[in-house]
This record gives structure tokens, C-alpha cells and sequence, in this order.
């Protein structure tokens, strides 16, 4: 201590402080910054599996490196998330052109979407695939989760997630079917005609309050048949047609003779 | 019953032309009530007894209802979830229809199969009264007007007159004042947007930084106010004319706004009103940038200044003006230059 005591006044101390707290700076930074976001279990095995099922399945339009095409856009940057959303729901790849995507069984099986993912997420730092507990609608609050549905997904998908039509053939698909993973991962990527929901506009705890709500909407209602939640356009259907029929058919038969 | 084949005319038929043949399809006989036919259960006991026997069954049936309704009450009580309470609601409407409709149907049957079918001819009767209650009444409404000597009394006849006149008013006025509460159509003309007030997302109230808004996010924006505010009685009012959808585009892909200049970086903020009745236009397409309105389909291309492709609206979405203050959060540069919402009389003016 004495030796160092006596040097403190050299004219290098300053040179030597500085870079040592240059160290301690970019030390402290590397341990604690945020990894970029990607699937958890993305090895580099599986990102060349990945990269060789995208090469077989998805280049032709996405292009070889992902980098996009005239008829399908860049995949770099669009995250595990994403690809896990397009393709564990059977939308990529894309059989036909249509006005958009549907919903099919899906080509790939889990492990091929997930190196699928892992390959896309390598490519460029995207939203990941959320974890169980952030669409484990039972930690939600169903409450907070419609107001949050009645203003960014209702006018869409209906009040209830029985889905909606959109212009030229295109609609907003019902959400009673879709798994809480790909509720999650449709909002924090927006795919198709979809806009964007991403954690700074619906933060992952409102997402899961959303996922909350729509878990309680598959019950059905508790007046009896929901006819579709599709409103006047069902209901008006078996009023006019089953309900008018019938009261019609009572009052022939009153007014008949017996025999 | 007459069968007449060639209906002959009666007797005041006026003839029409020198042979009057022409006047003979005027009128009719009446061809009377059709003959009455028994039913089976008039003429075989057997049937009517069996009739009998089917009406009690059903209101049998009936009393089972009644007694379905009253168990499912007590045995299936709505336990809280949708499932258990639309359960408990099913049977007892069940029931309680099986109850109804089984005391209907039985009535209905009992009066069409037992209860005599015979055929029935009420004649009208004329509608007025007797030559001497109607000369009576006369008498008594002449007596009554030379009494009160309105002929001789103008001046009571002017009062009476105006107060009976008068009165309505009191009626009338309110009601009328009252119609559409508030006549400051001024009003429309202007929302909470002004220069500096922050933008919010709805419902949660959180404030906007440009730099989270990532390309192709949409968000439904509030003016930022205080929590008493938006708790206000007025806020309610203030909101429909204030929300505003902001969208975030590839700044390349727009072509221009609708207001010169009022866009920042590709974030466009549009009322959320649609110009033609009003509807909250919301279903924006993040692939071509149309935003339909789910009333009448009404659709605006955000990346062309909001312009009407399709629909009956008439003009543009009013576009807010927005840029960034130095803590990064989004802003508004001043209020809407034109009133949102549809159309109105004195909107040009």
C-alpha cells in the first residue's frame, strides 16, 4: 500500500484509473445487459437445421438468406416469436394465394418449428417466444383484459373473439380455437393484416389480462346458446325464421278445423 | 246451402243498356254457411273419450313441468360459473315451458275436438242510436249553449277561448325546448386537443414515446389529463370527440397527410371518428394501410392522408398534428383545424 501510496501522484495514475474503470464499466455492462431476445434453447445445431428447412420450405419467397422478395417480406428482425406464431398455426409456409393466409394443420413438427424459430432469430434480434407464465391466463385479471379488448381487438374481432370480416376477402379469425401462445405472440408481432401490439403500447401483463378475458369468453354465455356471438346477423336468422315459423304453425293449427 | 252455378241477380240491380244482360254479375245471393260436418269424436263416443284422455294427459304433462321447474330451482342452483348458471337457466326455462305450453295446448285441443263445433251467424246491428235518444241529446247541447248565453257574452267566449288556447304551452314548451338539450352546435367544433397535451394510450392512461412505437403498431390514443378528470362527468363527452388512432408507418410507405406537415416520422394520429355517421373507425389493415369502418365499410388509406377508398363517407379523417417534446414523449401541435364526426348544417360555416 505504501508503494502504491507513493505513486499516486505519477503522471500515468490518471491513464491507469481510467482504464481501469473502463474495465470495470464494460466488465459490469457484459454481465448484466439484457441478451437480445431469443428462443432459449437456440444452438447452433438447431439454427442449421433451421437454416436448411427454411432453404427446403420457405426461400422460394422469402429468398435464400430470409432477406425477402417481391412476393413475401424480410424475415430479418421479425423474431422467434413470429415464425413460431406462422407456422405452428399452419399459416406458412403458404400453400395458395389468397387474400391472406389461413389457418391448416401444420407441415412442421415442433421441433422443426422451433429450429425454424431459432434459425429466423439468429438472423436478427426480434420479439422471443413468451414464456408459460406470461399466457397463463388463470395469473390474469379478465377485467382489466376486456376494457384493454374493447379498445385494441374488439372492432376486429368481435366483443367476444368470434372473429370478424375485414375488406376483399380478408377477416380477423376467431380467437376461441387459438392457443394462449399464439394470442400472445399474434399481438406482440402483428402478423398479416394485423397492426402491432407490442409491450410498451399493451404491456405483457395487460396481454395475459387479454388472454385472461378471452379464456373466460370460451365458456360461452351464460344466457344459453351464443348463436356465434355473432349478433342481430344469427339471432335475427332464428327470430325471423325459427321463432316466426313457429308462432305461424300454432296459429294454423288453432285456426283448423279438427277432423 | 244454394249451389248456384249462374248467380242470379237480386231484385235492385240497375239494368245497364237496352238488354241487361251486362248488370246480372253485380251481386250475389248469399250462398249461406257451408254445411256442418261432424267430427269423428261427435259421432263415436270412442274417440271423444279417447280425445278425453289425450287432453288430461297433457295437462298431466303440464303439472310435471310445474313440478321440473319448482326441483331444478331447488336441486340446480347456479353455482357461480357461466356453465353452472346457464344450466340452472336452461331447465327451469325448459320446464316452465313444458308447464305453459302443456295448459295451452290441452285448451286449444279440448275446444277444437269437444266443445261443440257448431257454425254460428251473428248479425251486424246498425251502430247508432235511437231517433229519440239522438233528438234528446240535440235538445239538451241547444239548452246548454242558449243557457251559458255565448251568443250574447263575446267577450266570454274570446277568454274562454284564449285560455283554453294558452294552456298547451305549458305543455308544449319544455318538451320542445327540451329536444336536443343543447343548442351550441359551437361546440363541435373543438375538442381537449390543444398545443402541448401529451398523447395517451386508451384506457390505461400510460403516455406515448415515439421511440415505442414500433412500424406497424397501432395504438388508441386519449388526451393525457388527470385521473379526476377522466373520472368526470364530462370526460365521457370530451373523449368521443377526442380519440384518436395513432399508427406508425414505414415512413416510406407514406405518401402524404392529410394536414400539411402533421405527421412525425411515420406516426400519423387520425381521428377516430368516422365523417360519415360517426362510428369509431378502427379496423386498421397493417398491409395496406386501409382503415375500414365497421358500420357502413367506409374505408381510408392512411398512407395517402387518410383520402376515402372505398364507402360512403365524404371527406378525410381529421388528422391531429403531432410531434415530440424533449422528454421523447409524443405531443400535440395544436387542436383538429376542422370538426370531427360527420357532417352538419352549420359546419362550413
Amino acid at each position: 500500500m505504501k508503494a502504491l501510496a507513493a505513486r499516486r501522484h505519477h503522471r500515468f495514475a490518471p491513464v491507469v484509473l481510467l482504464l481501469l474503470a473502463l474495465l470495470v464499466t464494460g466488465g459490469v455492462y457484459a454481465a448484466l445487459a439484457p441478451s437480445p431476445a431469443q428462443a432459449d434453447t437456440a444452438s447452433t445445431a438447431d439454427i442449421e437445421t433451421g437454416k436448411k428447412l427454411f432453404q427446403a420450405n420457405c426461400a422460394t419467397c422469402h429468398g435464400p438468406n430470409a432477406e425477402g422478395t417481391t412476393q413475401a417480406p424480410s424475415l430479418v428482425g421479425v423474431g422467434a416469436a413470429a415464425v413460431d406464431f406462422q407456422v405452428s398455426t399452419g399459416r406458412m409456409p403458404m400453400q395458395m394465394n389468397g387474400p391472406q393466409a389461413e389457418a391448416k394443420p401444420p407441415q412442421m413438427d415442433e421441433e422443426q418449428t422451433a429450429a425454424l424459430a431459432a434459425y429466423v432469430a439468429s438472423l436478427g434480434a426480434g420479439p422471443a417466444i413468451p414464456t408459460d407464465e406470461q399466457i397463463d391466463g388463470s395469473q390474469g385479471d379478465a377485467a382489466n383484459g376486456m376494457a384493454l379488448f374493447r379498445t385494441n381487438c374488439a372492432m376486429c374481432h368481435n366483443a367476444v373473439g368470434a372473429g370478424g370480416a375485414l375488406s376483399e376477402g380478408k377477416f380477423a379469425p376467431s380467437l376461441f380455437e387459438t392457443s394462449e401462445r399464439n394470442i400472445y405472440q399474434a399481438m406482440l408481432t402483428g402478423p398479416q393484416s394485423m397492426p402491432v401490439f407490442n409491450d410498451a403500447n399493451i404491456t405483457p401483463d395487460e396481454k395475459r389480462d387479454i388472454i385472461a378475458f378471452l379464456d373466460e369468453q370460451r365458456e360461452g354465455s351464460a344466457g344459453g346458446l351464443a348463436l356465434g356471438s355473432l349478433g342481430p346477423v344469427s339471432e335475427g336468422l332464428w327470430a325471423w325464421i325459427v321463432g316466426l315459423g313457429l308462432i305461424i304453425g300454432a296459429a294454423v293449427w288453432i285456426g283448423a278445423k279438427s277432423s | 246451402m244454394s249451389e248456384n252455378q249462374n248467380p242470379q241477380p237480386s231484385g235492385d240491380v240497375t239494368p245497364h243498356g237496352g238488354d241487361g244482360t251486362l248488370a246480372q254479375v253485380d251481386r250475389f245471393d248469399d250462398p249461406g254457411v257451408p254445411e256442418h260436418k261432424h267430427r269423428l269424436a261427435d259421432t263415436d263416443p270412442k274417440a271423444a273419450k279417447r280425445n278425453e284422455r289425450l287432453i288430461a294427459l297433457i295437462f298431466v304433462i303440464s303439472c310435471i313441468g310445474t313440478i321440473g321447474s319448482l326441483v331444478a330451482y331447488f336441486a340446480v342452483r347456479p353455482d357461480g360459473t357461466t356453465a353452472g348458471v346457464r344450466t340452472s337457466t336452461m331447465l327451469l326455462g325448459v320446464a316452465m315451458a313444458v308447464s305453459l305450453l302443456g295448459i295451452g295446448i290441452a285448451a286449444v285441443h279440448w275446444a277444437k275436438t269437444l266443445m261443440s263445433s257448431k257454425e254460428y251467424t251473428e248479425e251486424r246491428h246498425s251502430s247508432s242510436s235511437s231517433d229519440e235518444v239522438r233528438s234528446a241529446v240535440a235538445t239538451q247541447f241547444q239548452d246548454g249553449y242558449k243557457d251559458s248565453g255565448l251568443a250574447r257574452r263575446p267577450v266570454l267566449l274570446g277568454s274562454v277561448g284564449l285560455a283554453l288556447a294558452l294552456f298547451p304551452l305549458s305543455i308544449a314548451v319544455p318538451l320542445v325546448s327540451s329536444v336536443g338539450g343543447d343548442w351550441n352546435v359551437g361546440k363541435f367544433r373543438h375538442t381537449i386537443w390543444k398545443k402541448g397535451v401529451r398523447l395517451a394510450y386508451d384506457p390505461s392512461g400510460r403516455l406515448i414515446k415515439a421511440s415505442d412505437l414500433t412500424v406497424g403498431s397501432v395504438a388508441h390514443v386519449i388526451p393525457d389529463v388527470s385521473e379526476e378528470e377522466r373520472e368526470s362527468h364530462e370526460w365521457i363527452t370530451e373523449k368521443a370527440k377526442a380519440v384518436v388512432l395513432l399508427v406508425r408507418l414505414d415512413p416510406r410507405d407514406l405518401k402524404r397527410d392529410h394536414r400539411e406537415g402533421a405527421s412525425y416520422d411515420g406516426i400519423v394520429a387520425y381521428s377516430k371518428i368516422c365523417t360519415h355517421v360517426g362510428c369509431p373507425v378502427a379496423l386498421y389493415e397493417q398491409q395496406t394501410h386501409h382503415l375500414l369502418c365497421p358500420c357502413h365499410q367506409s374505408t381510408f388509406d392512411i398512407a395517402d392522408g387518410s383520402k376515402v377508398v372505398f364507402g360512403p363517407a365524404k371527406r378525410p379523417l381529421p388528422q391531429l398534428p403531432i410531434t415530440v417534446d424533449d422528454e421523447g414523449y409524443l405531443v400535440a401541435e395544436d387542436d383538429f383545424n376542422e370538426p370531427v364526426g360527420p357532417s352538419y348544417w352549420e359546419r362550413l360555416k
